[in-house]
């Protein structure tokens, strides 16, 4: 016993310093090399950081296409999903809620269109993505504020829709963060 | 749709295409053959050295175990104090507290046992130091003790009569220089070239473009996040684990974290069959485990592709499929993918929330965890699956009049009595621990816990109590994946699930390897037309069934109480 204790506590510190130590360290001296150096790949407009590219943020505005409903309001710093489960009625009745927020605030979409996502909260209440349809069934909410046409509301969904990986593997997705500094360079 | 499917149909070809070498590989590593990464070996020696470990010497089971316990103790002692001072201590840019003393213990326990369940935050709960020395730390020697463990089981089953089984701290240390950390590396710097943080600045404040004042957590996140799937340990950087946009930034990130901690279990099964040359045995343990993934798996796609009956009555489309809880880079398919997978394997990581499942879904995640043994984690799978094997030898030999004997050695009463007693433990912590907490709930309703055990459950009625089913079961199983919802930090959770982790881990770690040592020191007889033969379907078969009953059957009370009385209600 007395040898294993000896062996098994300088094991521990010769892995602490070659697992804790080094192994950390080489990660992120080679991650100094990829977008963002490693520290997050932020986004910017007109010279002032606007976000981080991968973290949704909350657009509750009408004349910005919204994101998905977040359990945490998009806290950064404390990421969580809403942990509901698919019969709480208490959950069901914030559903119904956003359901008929969405309805009051883009009257021309039917009930039936409007797809689930945009009334559920996400895994992380950090998601930064809607897919394509979500995005299109607010055109004619943003084209009627921002003075544009649904069409070319459409045109630019499509442009910021990042297809498949490979073109084979995933879902389509669009960025909601790109999408709506897209949107304000449109004239 | 299809590229979704795709997806998935990927994810599980790659990651066995992989285990196949990969399990050769691994086979050569335990054996000392000559490989690839032998340029390790100076390395080694070097570790030996300081570590004081002699390479040479074989140790019989006792002696390996004790060895295996002692470091054990260590290393929880290290991550006890770590996270007890962690607020005093350097390396903590956001300024986050020390873990209360009930905390801590959980916590350290929890990473040391390769579960990972989690009742902190990462971001607000623990620092870079911690996140490191400890979470970290210990998701590499978690992984490769039972590597190691699996491989001492391993020789067991080799002809030559030994008292010896081999040397622990060398497979150990092996598992992770040819194993974790150079994977490890790989897989950090995919997902760090993918966005995912690994400098160690602190929190950011940012202003967002509609006006909003965000901090944003980082730090150094990818080397972690590698290991937390190679390693199958789950536990996350961030708080949302691996729905978090930083620690799964998108669709190609995705199928690496799921192929990482797939392949490792796989192709230990593989490396069993090379390692004993017996490779037929190792596509019946395959096949029987693949059948009971894909069990689990058909329901869980189709009641999520299905979406939310609940939701689909406020009249809204589910063009997808059920999204609460659920990430859009992911969709829906991987996503219920993933939640079988994690809680087969023992991982535990999640890309979406599980408590936000449908219930029939949550059913399948809570049945791949009661059973632990479709995959298993790495080296703790296959030794769930040897009392099951020990069991159907025993089974088998007696249904035939034969004597019940495996590989040339008779399994006999003793050897009987310690697998039946790891199969039972099991579902008395599941079931008792899940019985003490709806009773502390009902009768203590009241008491003056950081989290009152009224304000425990995040959900009512059957839900609600598959929210504590679930705890109880991710800790039994080493898993640490969580119906989240659940208040759990507070000092009935803590130490309840404490206990239940401890001897969820080293019960089916000494266990087998005992079983392995006394058979290992039996007379070889040499098999011949009297013995059962065990690389057969009909002997697969037959595993299966000892499973679907020692397991599937005990534990159908309680689903039935919790996820199945919720499905049945939904409609």
């Amino acid at each position: 016993m007395k040898t294993h204790l000896s062996t098994a506590i300088r094991l521990t510190l010769v892995m602490l310093v070659l697992l804790v130590v080094i192994y950390p360290l080489v990660v992120a001296g080679i991650a100094r090399l990829a977008p963002g150096s490693g520290k997050g790949e932020t986004v910017t407009v007109n010279g002032k950081i606007v976000g981080y590219k991968l973290i949704g943020q909350a657009f509750t505005q009408d004349r910005y296409f919204n994101g998905r409903p977040s359990a945490v309001d998009y806290n950064a710093a404390g990421s969580a999903g809403s942990n509901k489960g698919p019969s709480n009625p208490d959950y069901l009745k914030t559903v119904q809620a956003r359901i008929d927020t969405f309805l009051v605030h883009n009257s021309t979409v039917q009930k039936s269109a409007i797809p689930a996502e945009l009334v559920t909260a996400s895994g992380s209440g950090l998601d930064p993505d809607v897919s394509p349809t979500a995005a299109k069934i607010q055109n004619a909410r943003i084209a009627k504020i921002r003075g544009l046409s649904a069409e070319r509301l459409n045109q630019l969904v499509d442009e910021q829709t990042k297809g498949p990986l490979l073109g084979l593997f995933g879902p389509s997705t669009v960025n909601v963060l790109a999408l709506n500094i897209a949107l304000d360079t449109l004239k | 749709m299809t590229t979704e499917w795709l997806g998935v149909i990927a994810m599980y070809a790659v990651a066995v295409l992989l285990a196949i070498p990969l399990g050769k590989y691994l086979a050569r590593v335990f054996k000392g053959d000559p490989t690839l990464t032998d340029f390790m070996k100076p390395l080694e020696r070097f570790i030996y050295r300081l570590g004081g470990v002699s390479e040479t010497a074989d140790l019989n089971w006792k002696q390996n175990l004790a060895a295996l316990l002692t470091i054990n103790v260590v290393w929880f002692l290290l991550a006890f104090g770590f996270l007890l001072f962690q607020g005093i201590l350097p390396l903590n840019p956001d300024g986050n507290p020390s873990q209360t003393p009930d905390l801590a213990f959980n916590s350290a326990i929890s990473f040391l046992v390769n579960c990972d369940l989690q009742h902190y935050s990462g971001e607000s709960g623990a620092t870079y130091l911690t996140q490191l020395a400890v979470m970290m730390f210990l998701m590499f020697v978690s992984a490769a003790t039972g590597m190691a463990a699996a491989v001492l089981l391993f020789r067991s089953f080799l002809p030559e009569r030994s008292e010896t089984v081999g040397n622990f701290y060398v497979l150990f240390t092996r598992s992770i220089t040819r194993v974790f950390l150079p994977g490890s590396l790989v897989i950090a710097l995919i997902l760090a070239f993918n966005g995912t943080p690994a400098s160690f600045d602190g929190k950011d404040t940012i202003v967002t473009l509609q006006g909003d004042t965000v901090n944003v957590s980082r730090g150094p996140a990818a080397g972690m996040i590698a290991i937390k799937h190679l390693g199958t340990n789950g536990g996350g950087w961030f708080g949302a684990n691996s729905a978090h946009p930083l620690e799964n930034p998108n669709y190609l990130t995705n199928m690496v974290e799921m192929i990482a901690q797939m392949v490792l279990p796989i192709a230990m099964i593989f490396a069993l069959g090379f390692f004993i040359n017996r490779k037929r045995f190792a596509w019946v343990i395959y096949g029987v485990m693949t059948v009971g993934m894909l069990l689990l798996l058909i329901p869980t796609i189709v009641t999520e592709l299905h979406g939310n009956p609940a939701i689909a009555q406020l009249g809204i489309a589910q063009p997808t499929g059920a999204m609460e809880g659920k990430e859009v880079r992911f969709g829906p398919l991987a996503s219920a993918y993933w939640s079988i997978i994690t809680t087969i394997i023992s991982t535990g990581s999640v890309n979406s929330m599980h408590d936000s499942s449908m219930a029939l879904s949550g059913a399948m995640e809570l049945l791949g965890m009661m059973v632990n043994a479709f995959y298993g984690g790495v080296g703790a799978g296959l030794l769930n699956f040897y009392y099951f094997l020990i069991i159907t030898v025993f089974i088998s030999g007696l249904m035939v009049g034969r004597t019940p004997e495996l590989f040339g050695r008779k399994v006999e009463a003793r050897e009987i009595k310690i697998a039946s007693l790891v199969a039972l433990l099991s579902a008395l912590l599941v079931k008792g621990g899940t019985a003490l907490a709806a009773w502390v709930f009902i009768q203590y309703n009241n008491v003056d816990w950081v989290v009152k055990p009224s304000a425990w459950l995040n959900n009512p009625a059957f839900h609600g109590f598959s929210e504590m089913l679930y705890e109880m079961t991710s800790a039994n199983a080493n898993n640490g994946s969580g119906f989240e919802g659940l208040g759990d930090n507070n000092i009935f959770w803590n130490v309840s699930t404490g206990f239940i982790l401890l001897l969820g881990r080293y019960v089916p770690i000494i266990g087998p390897v005992a079983i392995a040592g006394l058979l290992a020191k039996k007379k070889y007889v040499p098999e011949s037309s009297g013995t059962l033969p065990v690389d057969t379907a009909t002997f697969g078969l037959m595993i299966f069934a000892v499973i679907v009953i020692l397991t599937a059957l005990s534990f159908f009370p309680a689903l039935a109480l919790g996820p199945l009385a919720e499905y049945f209600s939904l409609k």
